[in-house]
Order: C-alpha cells, then structure tokens, then sequence
C-alpha cells in the first residue's frame, strides 16, 4: 500500500515536473512550430536587421544611413504623423465607446444576447465585402449627403477632403467596437456584486460607483483591450486600401500603405529601416505595457 | 427604473440597427435586378446622375444577379475557390503544428517555455507591415512567390492559434490529467482521451478566429501573389468596373456568407476565443 502511495506521487511529481530523461518532449512537440516561425519569420528578420545598416547591394555597412534616410524621407513623416494621429484619435474613442455600450447592454438585463451578436456581427464581415456599402455611403451623393439635401445643405465630399480621416475612424470603431465589448464586459462581469451593494448602503450613486469601484478594478481590462485594439488599427488598412486604394487622400495615408508603395517600387533599403523601427516601437509599447500592468499588480 | 431600462434597451437597439445597417442595405441590393439598381444606386455606381435611393426592401426581388455570379462569373468562381484552399490548407496546418506547440506550451514547465510564450506573443501582434521584407524574402528564396504556398505557409505558422490553445489547455484541471497517468494512461493517451477533448472549445475558437483572418486576407495575398487567377475573393471587389455592378451587391453577400454563418453557428466559441487572446500569461 504504502509502495504503491509513494508510486502515486513520484508519478504526479513527474508529470508537474518532468524528470532530465523526459525533459525533450516538449521540444519534441514544439519542434514543427519553433522550426517554422524561424524559417518564416525569425531568420528572414534577422537578415531584415542586418540589411538595415547596409547599402542598397548589401556590399557596404553604411550605419544609421537607412534610418537617417527614412526619419527625413517627407512621405514617411505624413504616413508616421497619420497614423499616430489616428492611434491618438481612435483608441479613446473606441475604448470608451465601447465601455459604454457595454455597460448600456448589462443594465438592459436579461435576453441582451442578440443585441450582443448585432454588436459583433461587424468583425466577421470581411473588409473585402463591406466595401461596396462603404462607397456608397461616402459617396459625394452618398446616403448622408442626400439626406442632407432635403434639407438644403450641401454635403461634403468625403474621400478626397480631410474628411477622409473621419471616415477611417468611423470605419475602424464600426469594425472593432464588439470586439472590445466582449473584453470589457468580462472584466465589468469579474466585479462582485457585493462590492456595488456595500457602496449602495453607504449611499453612494451609480456616478460614484463607477468612479471609485468601476473603473479602478477596470484598469487590467483596459491595458488589454488597449493593446489589442492597437493591433487590430492596424488592419483597418484592409478598409482603407479597399476603399481607396494605394493612394488615397493625404489625411490617411497611412504607415501601412508607405510600406505597401515602397515595397512597390523595390525600395529595400528604407522597408527594412523602417520595419526594424516598427517593430522596435511596437515592442517597446508591449513590453512597457506588461511592465507597468505587472507593478500596479503587485502594488495592489 | 422600469422606464428607464425600457428606453436604454430602445436606444441600444437603434444603435445595433445602424451597425448593421450595411450589411442589410448589402442584402438588399444584391436582390435588385439591374434595372432597379441602376435606378436605386445608379448615381453613385454608374455616374449616371440623378439622386440615391436607398431602400432596405426591393421592388421586385429576383434571384438573378446570384445566378449570373455563379453560373456566368468564372472569375468570381475562380477566386472564390481559391479563398476555399488557401483558408482550408491554413487552418489544417494551422491544427497539425499548433496542436502538439500549445500542448507543450501549456502542458509542461521546462526551462525556456517563458521565453517561447513571450516570443509567440510578440510575433502575434506585429502588423504584416513588420514581417512584409521578410516574408518576401525568404519565399522569393524558396522559389514559392505567386503560388498558392506564398499565403499558405506563413498563414499556417501563425503564432496566434498556438497561444490561444495554449491558454485553453491550460484551464484543463491539472487532477483530471494526473488521474489518467495514473491509471496508466500513457503520454499520448492523455493527449488524446482527455487533452484534447477538454481543449475542444480553444481548437473550436481558434479555428473560427483564424477562418476570418484568413477569409479575410488583403495584405498577404496582394503582397506575394501577382497572378490575378491566384487571388482569394475577398480582393474580388477591388478592381470592380461599372459592368460588374449588377453582381456587385451578390458577390459582397456571398464573400460574407461564409464568415458570417460561421460566426452564427459559434459565436460564444469566438467570444471565448477573444477573451483568451489577451495577452497575460
């Protein structure tokens, strides 16, 4: 009996902790996917880097020349310029436009699920279908526009004025506002009811509830549906390239559709400078954001 | 209060309706026949002046411009089937590489796991602008440039659908699996009676995540293919010429069919799927 107790936890101890001899097998699985990111991804990068600080044949070691050429390069700075405008315009945005219909749709109470799908519907529809409705829309005699004559007023032309910058924006928080709904009503539905209830009894109102027990607990939420949010603004040049093509008006052109014309035209040297300071900044952000999630955790 | 909840849950519902709007203004057009598309849009569309009327209900509903499409459209049946292998071919693969890397990922504690997780994680965020050279690169040195391979191979060793399992078969009770060892199930048994089942929900996330992704791909097609016969249909409509218009609306409904039924069939999948994409670990 004992032998066969002592057997049980040296099994159990084995499986949390594999001994030396099994140490391999989860190299063994991971071997296809490691072998796979490296060949795809991390070797090429890698050559990615190396090439940044060399000439256009890659015979020469030129420096910082490729970033210096970049950082000066005039279309860089509009693309660089618009699309941090965009990230500083569009997250706000849709981080509170989000949260609060989030918290619209948990005091509707019950049989909210369908309105929850109507919220999330956008993110299935491929940018590639949904852009015949978009030209039609920001048409210069689009739907808008003609509603507004009826009443007289001449509407805008929407593509090819700055105003193409709005419709980015409303195409992006259309796309991505159930997306980050999902993520903020997990983090309001982690709350305790109780914490709500005990403030209620010292009288507070729903304003100061939110204040001082919504948003703080919030905070996890938030960074996450940040980041994510960051990652997706990416992808609305799959909108914007549909609707506008490789150049659109000059208030959206944006890094991604720099990247896709230099690719055009070959321009090796700044695409590589240039995706080594994308990546560079991207993980910066990343790892900032853990580290900053990681200490208010622990200060807590 | 009671009120007050009544009119929040008006509110909310319009605003639903107006998000949804385009999708079903979509629905209804590719209903229309040309004569009363031309009559409706023709403004926009066709340039042939006059004023838009939008309208959510056809006059005289016809299956036409869906019969034109598939029967009459080789290109547009071309590229849709081109869309079908390049997803399908992605999201096998996607399973066979993923499965057995999450598994370890999630499964086992070894000396370097932090370290991959944090790598996958990173990889899952960059833009394709990022990874664009590169992944140029290396397919032009395998000689796969302007095949199907070019958007199949990068898309299957994607590093998301390998963090998403991982964080699902994490969740599995450790005891469940320890009862098994015990019994005497071996390595793979485990995997396979017990891992994989309980994991279900994250390989049925994950595969719908990945569906949209990869139905919806504009950057890597457009980048890596130049054969105009190779491309997936989401880019159907991008070069679109007013003779196209007729069909215009039909071709947007069927693009969309697929990822929307999906999303109908497992939507709580998918929520799960984007909770767990968050990025702690």
């Amino acid at each position: 009996m004992r032998k066969k107790q002592r057997k049980h936890w040296v099994k159990k101890w084995n499986f949390t902790f594999p001994s030396k001899k099994e140490s391999w097998i989860p190299w063994v699985l991971l071997a296809p996917s490691l072998t796979g990111v490296g060949i795809f991804i991390l070797i090429p990068f890698a050559d990615v880097v190396r090439r940044s600080f060399f000439n256009a044949v890659g015979s020469e070691f030129v420096g910082l020349e490729n970033y210096r050429g970049v950082l000066e390069n005039e279309a860089f700075r509009l693309a660089a310029g618009n699309t941090v405008r965009f990230l500083i315009v569009c997250l706000p945005l849709l981080l509170g436009s989000s949260l609060f219909f989030g918290i619209l749709l948990l005091n509707t109470g019950r049989k909210s699920g369908i309105l929850k799908s109507g919220f999330l519907l956008p993110m299935a529809v491929p940018a590639g279908s949904v852009v015949l409705f978009w030209q039609l829309f920001f048409d210069q005699g689009g739907i808008p526009n003609e509603a507004l004559q009826k009443f007289g007023v001449h509407g805008p032309d929407y593509m090819n004025t700055p105003k193409a910058f709005g419709v980015l924006v409303v195409v992006y928080i259309w796309k991505n506002l159930g997306y980050d709904m999902i993520l903020w009503l997990s983090g309001l539905l982690g709350i305790p009811d109780s914490l709500y209830e005990a403030a209620r009894m010292d009288g507070a109102d729903g304003l100061k509830c939110f204040w001082h027990i919504t948003c703080p607990l919030l905070i996890p939420t938030a960074f996450l549906t940040g980041i994510l949010s960051l990652v997706n603004a990416f992808k609305v040049f799959r909108e914007a390239y549909m609707i506008a093509g490789n150049y659109p008006h000059d208030s959206i052109y944006m890094l991604q559709h720099l990247f896709n014309n230099w690719f055009l035209k070959l321009d090796m040297q700044k695409m590589t400078a240039a995706a080594v300071m994308l990546a560079f900044i991207l993980g910066l952000i990343l790892i900032g954001s853990q580290k900053i999630e990681e200490k208010r955790r622990t200060n807590m | 209060m009671r009120k007050k909840k009544t009119a929040v849950r008006i509110g909310v519902t319009l605003f639903v309706l107006i998000l949804i709007f385009p999708i079903l203004l979509l629905a209804a057009g590719s209903l229309m026949g040309p004569a009363e598309l031309k009559e409706s849009y023709g403004s926009v569309l066709y340039g042939s002046g006059g004023e838009l009327q939008w309208k959510l209900f056809p006059l005289y509903p016809t299956l036409k411009a869906y019969l034109q499409l598939l029967l009459d459209s080789p290109d547009f049946f071309v590229m849709f089937w081109n869309s079908c292998r390049q997803t399908f071919t992605v999201l096998a693969g996607q399973l066979c590489v993923g499965l057995p890397a999450a598994w370890a990922l999630g499964r086992y504690r070894f000396k370097g796991r932090k370290l991959v997780l944090y790598l996958y994680m990173i990889l899952m965020i960059l833009p394709f602008q990022v990874t664009m050279v590169s992944g140029y690169t290396v397919l032009s040195f395998l000689k796969i440039l302007d095949t199907h391979w070019a958007v199949i191979l990068p898309g299957i060793f994607s590093t998301f659908p390998v963090f998403l399992m991982t964080k699902f078969f994490q969740q599995i009770p450790d005891s469940l699996l320890e009862a098994a060892k015990v019994d005497g199930a071996g390595t793979w048994e485990v995997f396979f009676r017990i891992g994989l089942p309980l994991g279900m929900p994250g390989v049925v996330s994950s595969l719908i995540l990945n569906f949209m992704e990869c139905w919806n791909a504009i950057e890597a097609p457009m980048t890596f293919l130049k054969t105009k016969s190779l491309l997936p249909v989401s880019l159907y409509l991008s070069n679109i010429t007013a003779n196209d218009v007729a069909t215009a609306f039909a071709a947007s409904i069927l693009i969309m069919a697929p990822s929307v039924f999906l999303f109908a069939c497992g939507q709580d999948y998918l929520e799960q799927g984007i909770l767990a994409s968050g990025l702690k670990e």
